[in-house]
């Protein structure tokens, strides 16, 4: 019999993998050429590939960006490459690309939408990034009052009596709650509320004829285009995430008149397509308001939007907060921090970590929904690509346009999908 | 097993029980639905008593002391920590929270969070110290602990034993008066036990008011004054651990040495 007993007198070191395991030879062998299926499939998607690429690559070889109708643009291509030769007439999009971005916005006033763009991707930085300084946040947080000013125009004292309701609502807060913690909160809601039904607009009307500070006036019914979806999906996204955490905490609450209320809520406006609550919107939403109030159809379309999404990342979120173990809610608890406090330090972060895929998930989807409201007569890109076609000048051209659209909603989609894996990679602290 | 907390030197001489009440325990009964899990616990801890509860698993030791800080909620009879009577009193509760350090068996750290930053958190939002001052802190804790060059490390790059030295140092930064360490060490291994029961000698030689949860029969018969045997919800024997150990009353206590002891 064999003697079991042994000592290794020395340890060994590690040592590099062997060179076939590693470099692009491995590569190429291990993902491209593993087997014969495999090296079929290889060729295969090589052809594919190579049909594509031959189809579209003259196509786009071939493209006219100078003309004044498609006939034009066919006789160009047919003159440069000779006859039966079809190219792409992106000449369509160099003369109409305003159109399709900004709808009927007068176009003295391009500079408005452009500028608000630039705002916002300033109001955006402290909030997406940690090196932005954070005294710029004070500006993101007064941001909607302006991209409101700079879209709509009107009188300046609008807006900022608007936000005077929030601090109002802040100061009242403040004052009663030094008194009783329960009453300060109706306060903090209550005082706003009544100062923008009947103060706000004789206020900002009394200040505007003290000093006339105003911007050119424009309808709802001269927005579209990107424009209209960029406002209506931004104003969703910005909206609709915090009303969602909220709900999802309020679901778990243990007080019942909460939780009832936020599932009635979640389950009532997850269970109805967003195109239903459009039309509410545009047409139901005026027989239950009180006669005469005018409520912008715009902001109409914002507060379903935001509804509807908020029902969504509610429910994404709860998927977050469910994740967590309890150990987590326990260790805040035996330290002594506040349910406040411990949802703000310990569970969101985490909660919110894990849900940012489905969250950035449901933000993609209202973005691209927004091309709805073309349903209820507001005109989207998709409904202005329709109008351009109607034309007698671009009758029967389609690729480029929808190419154009299809170009403009991905830069936004596929943005919020990069950030969002980078955010992922940037909270990744678990080392598993 | 036995064998890892006995052969250090411990140093009594602050090892001192006084006679001031630090828990009091009377006509306790706790239910889950209609399960009837603690039945009439009456105890009181005095401060500076280092008490160990032991018993087999489902015996309700674990909820015992999760009901002294509120982790768990009693339904009849009193619990009065260090003078605060625990009831719904939102208020009452972070009071004794806030004097009252808990260790978890599965360490509970905060694992999105720095380990100097689980240190501080804390103190900074609930004791509003300042960041400076609470930094100074954790690090004196952390070098108390043994591994002050971890604090910029997150959670899931330490060691089991490791983080739950964290975890023991993330309940002192709070200054509690009487720490609670429910199965400290139940979820390491053998090599890491040790390292964390010797934190916890060290914690008990500096006079710290500490009840546990554990089976780790060497450390009781170190340094605990006082050992409790639990079983079905009920405390069944209670000596001081020359005692218990050796010369068991109860034949279920009996039973249950045997089984712990006896490989």
């Amino acid at each position: 019999m064999e003697d079991a007993s042994y000592v290794r007198s020395e340890m060994l070191p590690a040592q590099s993998p062997p060179a076939s395991e590693t470099g692009i030879v491995h590569w190429v062998r291990a993902n491209l050429l593993s087997s014969v299926g495999n090296i079929v499939l290889t060729l295969a998607a090589i052809y594919v590939i190579y049909l594509i690429a031959a189809t579209i690559g003259p196509w786009l070889y071939r493209s006219v960006w100078n003309a004044g109708s498609l006939q034009e643009c066919r006789a160009i291509i047919e003159a440069n490459f000779g006859p039966g030769k079809s190219g792409a007439c992106f000449a369509v999009i160099a003369q109409r690309w305003e159109q399709i971005v900004f709808g009927f916005y007068p176009r003295e006033l391009y500079w408005r939408p452009t500028l608000t763009l630039v705002l916002m991707l300033v109001a955006l930085g402290p909030i997406l990034f940690a090196w932005v300084p954070r005294q710029v946040l004070w500006f993101s947080i007064t941001f909607p009052a302006v991209a409101f000013w700079l879209l709509w125009g009107g009188t300046v004292w609008l807006p900022v009596m608007i936000v005077a309701g929030f601090v109002l609502g802040y100061v009242a807060f403040r004052v009663v709650s030094e008194l009783n913690g329960l009453a300060g909160v109706v306060a903090a809601a209550v005082v706003p509320v009544l100062w923008w039904l009947f103060l706000c607009g004789p206020a900002s009307d009394v200040l505007q004829s003290i000093l006339p500070i105003a911007l050119r006036e424009l309808g709802s019914d001269q927005f579209g285009g990107f424009l209209l979806s960029t406002v209506i999906g931004i104003s969703g996204i910005v909206f609709s995430l915090p009303i969602g955490i909220l709900l999802a905490l309020g679901r778990q609450s243990d007080l019942l008149i909460v939780k009832t209320f936020c599932v009635c809520f979640i389950e009532g406006f997850r269970g109805v397509p967003l195109i239903t609550l459009l039309f509410v919107a545009s047409l139901l939403l005026n027989y239950f308001l009180p006669p005469g109030t005018t409520f912008d159809v715009i902001l109409r379309v914002i507060i379903m939007v935001t509804i509807f999404a908020a029902a969504y990342i509610a429910e994404v979120v709860r998927g977050g907060l469910a994740a967590l173990p309890r150990g987590q809610y326990e260790a805040a608890d035996s330290l002594g921090l506040d349910y406040w406090k411990a949802q703000r330090l310990i569970i969101m972060p985490q909660a919110l970590k894990i849900s940012i895929p489905g969250i950035v998930g449901t933000f993609i989807g209202l973005f691209k929904d927004t091309t709805l409201v073309s349903f209820i007569s507001l005109s989207d890109p998709m409904q202005i690509v329709s109008s351009i076609r109607a034309n007698t000048e671009w009758n029967g051209i389609y690729w480029e346009l929808f190419m154009f659209v299809g170009l403009l909603f991905f830069i936004f989609c596929f943005s919020m999908s990069r950030y969002s894996m980078y955010l992922e990679r940037k909270l990744k602290t678990d080392h598993r | 097993m036995a064998e890892a907390a006995l052969d250090h030197t411990i140093d009594r001489s602050r090892m001192k029980v006084t006679d001031e009440v630090a828990i009091q325990i009377s006509g306790m009964n706790k239910w889950y639905g209609t399960f009837h899990v603690l039945r009439d616990i009456n105890m009181s801890v005095m401060k500076g008593e280092r008490i160990v509860i032991c018993g087999p698993s489902g015996s309700g030791k674990s909820t015992l002391i999760r009901c002294i800080n509120r982790l768990e909620e009693h339904q009849q009879g009193t619990i009065i920590v260090d003078g605060t009577e625990l009831t719904s009193d939102l208020k009452n509760i972070d009071i004794v929270r806030s004097e009252v350090g808990m260790v978890f068996q599965h360490f509970n750290l905060f694992p999105h969070l720095t380990i100097l930053e689980n240190l501080t958190l804390a103190p900074i939002w609930v004791r509003k110290v300042p960041k400076k001052e609470a930094d100074e802190t954790a690090m004196y804790f952390l070098q108390k602990v043994k591994i002050p060059e971890q604090a910029h490390k997150y959670p899931g790059q330490l060691s089991g034993g490791q983080q739950q030295r964290v975890a023991i140092a993330r309940s002192l930064c709070m200054k509690p008066r009487i720490m609670l360490f429910d199965e400290p060490t139940s979820a390491l291994d053998p090599e890491m036990i040790k390292e964390v029961l010797d934190t916890m000698i060290s914690l008990a030689e500096e006079g710290m008011t500490m009840i546990c949860v554990t089976h780790e029969m060497g450390f009781a018969q170190a340094v605990a004054n006082r050992v409790i045997f639990m079983d079905q919800g009920q405390i069944v024997e209670q000596n001081a651990p020359r005692e218990f150990f050796n010369n068991p009353k109860s034949d279920r206590t009996k039973l249950f040495l045997s089984q712990i002891l006896g490989h």
